[in-house]
């Protein structure tokens, strides 16, 4: 399972190298960070109960991620839609966007959106993957999905996307992605490598009974659509 | 500096030359997961070394007497008694495995001919009785000698059974189950000074026990939030005091000890002593809190300081001052440029134990690559041993290994990049007197004693 010696994934000790290609910018690595940790909560449900020292830990540090990443703007959403396409594009470009933002900065971006909504997006995932994996043992209501979950959260991964939008709703529950009947139509259109496919994973494959955090989940869904229909 | 004590026994670990003594264990490459110990513990004499694996069982290897004759060699520890103590159970209601892995073994102190421990999984704590059997009883009346009950009208005359000699017969017998009070894993167990009473901490709540009552006990912590989504911080281990028995510490997730007084009141939910280090702001990340969180905390010997392990470090701390630890010692820190591979690969998570020696002057702790780290706190110097079949021939000394933290590797060092992390040594035990450890490898326990010139 492990290989003798250590997996150089995550970038440690590049630090010393000098004149070697540029080490992957902090905003990469901290989105890796934040993706391996989620792909980490999701992997706790094994048929013996989930060891609850890790997963407070993985979930703390997935917050304190994403407290760093409201702060920066990292949350932040696109600029107004490309001309001719629906408001709903911007679920779509958000993630080519971010990605082109990091990738031209090479450093971590400024802030210049206001963080209300980044807030918005940004504060879903850790409730739900919280209260589904503290509340484990006393209920399994959430087992279900998420063997679904964790194969759009792989999608995502594989397909190199570093989306925090996708990786984050993933676990946040299916039928709340009702965006796949519109989503269709728009992403063929799309160049960026891992937007099409990471998005085509939003969508359902069952439907996973509700449950009170995602309930509001969907509440700040439709906030968060409704601030872009009218942008 | 608290006396060192221990009449003829060399002050702390560097002094001596540790030497090899023994290996328990399969020598295959294959390791069984349920051969994998998860705990080791010497009893309150020395005399007596009880592991406990993955899959439920408890070995008890004993000392031998010294061999006269052989005045220089220690007595070995040969095996006294190997019992099923926890089986797999299956929790209906979660739908979840409860795994036999005994978690911890505690020894209670010897009070008679028997020997007592508690030994526990994630759920259940159980007294075992191990006691000896060398003789047996022949000539009973009712029964005949393979058990079998006489007819009554055969019996015409009445005899005295006779004890007769038979081989040592050593039995293992459950005398309490403590079950039903935990709803979170069982993380630590604790006897108390009174020898009546005992804890258990879970990842949430700490429970006291009294040994002779199993349908009853006391929840004495209970940091489960009203609303679970809140939940930042577990317990994860904690110990009685040595000597007062109304004290103990409990250690968290964040790397904090709180030190309670149960004389305070029922619920010690507020602490009557505080411990944690400032935290360095420029070495911090996003790693900082997971390598802050304690893997275990030991009281010393005397009862004036404690020793917690978190994971790059072991600290000690005198009980009276809560601010920052007296002493810091670092156990592997070349790992720290490393944290975000260990992270993914879930090394981080760890939980290495440690222990002190007799005399409190040194202190032992597990790291990776079967290399386990002392540190006396005398002369401030610290070595690294490995336990490893090639350096397993009796009596071969231990040579001191080290590592290289990066650039270039001198001879006889390792590179931090070829360290073994599957090779991990969690669990180690130092004899209460003598200078005798016992350090588990994953499947094999190696017994190391310095020695005797």
């Amino acid at each position: 399972m492990f290989a003798r010696g250590l997996k150089r994934k995550c970038w440690d000790g590049d630090e010393d190298v000098e004149g070697a290609p540029a080490a992957p910018s902090y905003s990469l690595q901290r989105q890796s960070l934040l993706d391996m940790s989620l792909v980490k909560l999701q992997l706790c449900h094994t048929l013996v109960e989930p060891n609850l020292c890790r997963s407070v830990l993985i979930a703390n540090t997935v917050r304190q991620i994403q407290e760093e990443m409201t702060q920066d703007g990292a949350w932040q959403l696109p600029a107004p839609p490309v001309a001719g396409r629906g408001p709903l594009d911007h679920l779509v470009s958000t993630e080519i966007l971010c990605r082109a933002a990091w990738e031209q900065q090479g450093q971590r971006p400024a802030p210049d959106l206001p963080s209300e909504l980044p807030g918005a997006l940004g504060a879903p995932a850790p409730g739900s993957a919280q209260s589904c994996i503290w509340e484990a043992d006393s209920s399994r209501g959430h087992r279900g999905s998420f063997p679904k979950s964790l194969d759009q959260i792989f999608e995502t991964l594989e397909s190199r996307a570093p989306s925090p939008v996708e990786g984050l709703f993933a676990d946040a529950g299916g039928p709340y992605y009702d965006l796949d009947a519109v989503l269709t139509g728009m992403v063929g259109g799309k160049s960026g490598p891992g937007g099409g496919d990471g998005l085509q994973a939003l969508a359902p494959a069952g439907a996973p009974p509700p449950s009170a955090s995602c309930k509001r989940d969907l509440g700040e869904l439709d906030h968060v659509v409704e601030i872009l229909v009218e942008t | 500096m608290a006396g060192a004590g221990g009449g003829g026994c060399p002050a702390g670990g560097n002094d001596l030359q540790w030497c090899f003594s023994q290996v328990k264990g399969a020598v295959d490459e294959d390791v069984a997961e349920a051969d994998i110990i998860s705990t080791v513990e010497f009893n309150y004499s020395g005399d007596l070394l009880a592991t406990g694996d993955k899959g439920g069982r408890v070995v008890i290897f004993q000392r031998e007497q010294e061999n006269k004759s052989r005045p220089h060699s220690r007595g070995e520890y040969n095996v006294y008694s190997t019992f099923q103590s926890h089986e797999p159970e299956f929790d209906y209601l979660k739908s979840l495995e409860i795994e036999e892995k005994i978690n911890k073994i505690r020894w209670l102190p010897q009070q008679n001919a028997a020997h007592f421990l508690l030994s526990t999984n994630d759920k259940t704590i159980k007294l075992w009785k191990i006691s000896e059997r060398d003789k047996r009883a022949e000539g009973y009346n009712l029964k005949d000698e393979d058990g079998r009950l006489r007819d009554p009208f055969r019996i015409t005359a009445l005899r005295v059974p006779i004890l007769k000699p038979m081989d040592l017969m050593v039995e293992a017998s459950p005398r309490r189950i403590f079950a039903n009070a935990h709803t979170y894993h069982i993380n630590s167990i604790s006897v108390n000074s009174d020898h009546e009473t005992y804890l258990s901490a879970d990842d949430l709540r700490i429970n006291l026990w009294h040994l002779e009552i199993t349908d009853r006990s006391f929840n004495i912590v209970d940091i489960k939030p009203a609303n679970m989504e809140e939940l930042t911080e577990v317990i994860t281990a904690a110990e009685l005091h040595p000597l007062q028995c109304n004290v103990f510490v409990y250690s968290s997730s964040k790397g904090t000890v709180r030190l309670c007084d149960m004389r305070a009141s029922a619920l010690c939910d507020r602490h009557a002593k505080f411990f944690e280090e400032p935290e360095d702001p420029s070495s911090r990340s996003f790693f900082s809190e997971i390598i802050s969180s304690i893997s275990d905390v030991k009281f010393s010997h005397s009862g004036r300081y404690m020793m917690t392990r978190d994971y790059l470090s072991v600290k000690v701390w005198d009980l009276n001052m809560e601010s920052r630890p007296v002493e810091t010692h670092q156990v592997h820190e070349y790992l720290r440029g490393k944290l975000c591979s260990l992270y993914e690969n879930d090394c981080v998570f760890d939980k290495f134990e440690c222990c002190w020696n007799g005399p409190d002057s040194a202190i032992m702790t597990g790291s990776y690559n079967n290399f386990f780290r002392m540190f006396d706190r005398n002369t401030r110097r610290d070595v690294t041993l490995e336990a490893s079949r090639e350096s397993s021939r009796p009596r071969a000394s231990l040579k001191p290994r080290r590592v290289c933290p990066g650039g270039r590797r001198k001879k006889d060092e390792i590179s931090v990049d070829s360290l073994d992390f599957n090779k991990k040594i969690l669990h180690t035990a130092w004899h209460p007197a003598d200078n005798v450890i016992a350090v588990a490898a994953t499947n094999n326990l190696y017994i190391f004693q310095d020695k005797v010139n």
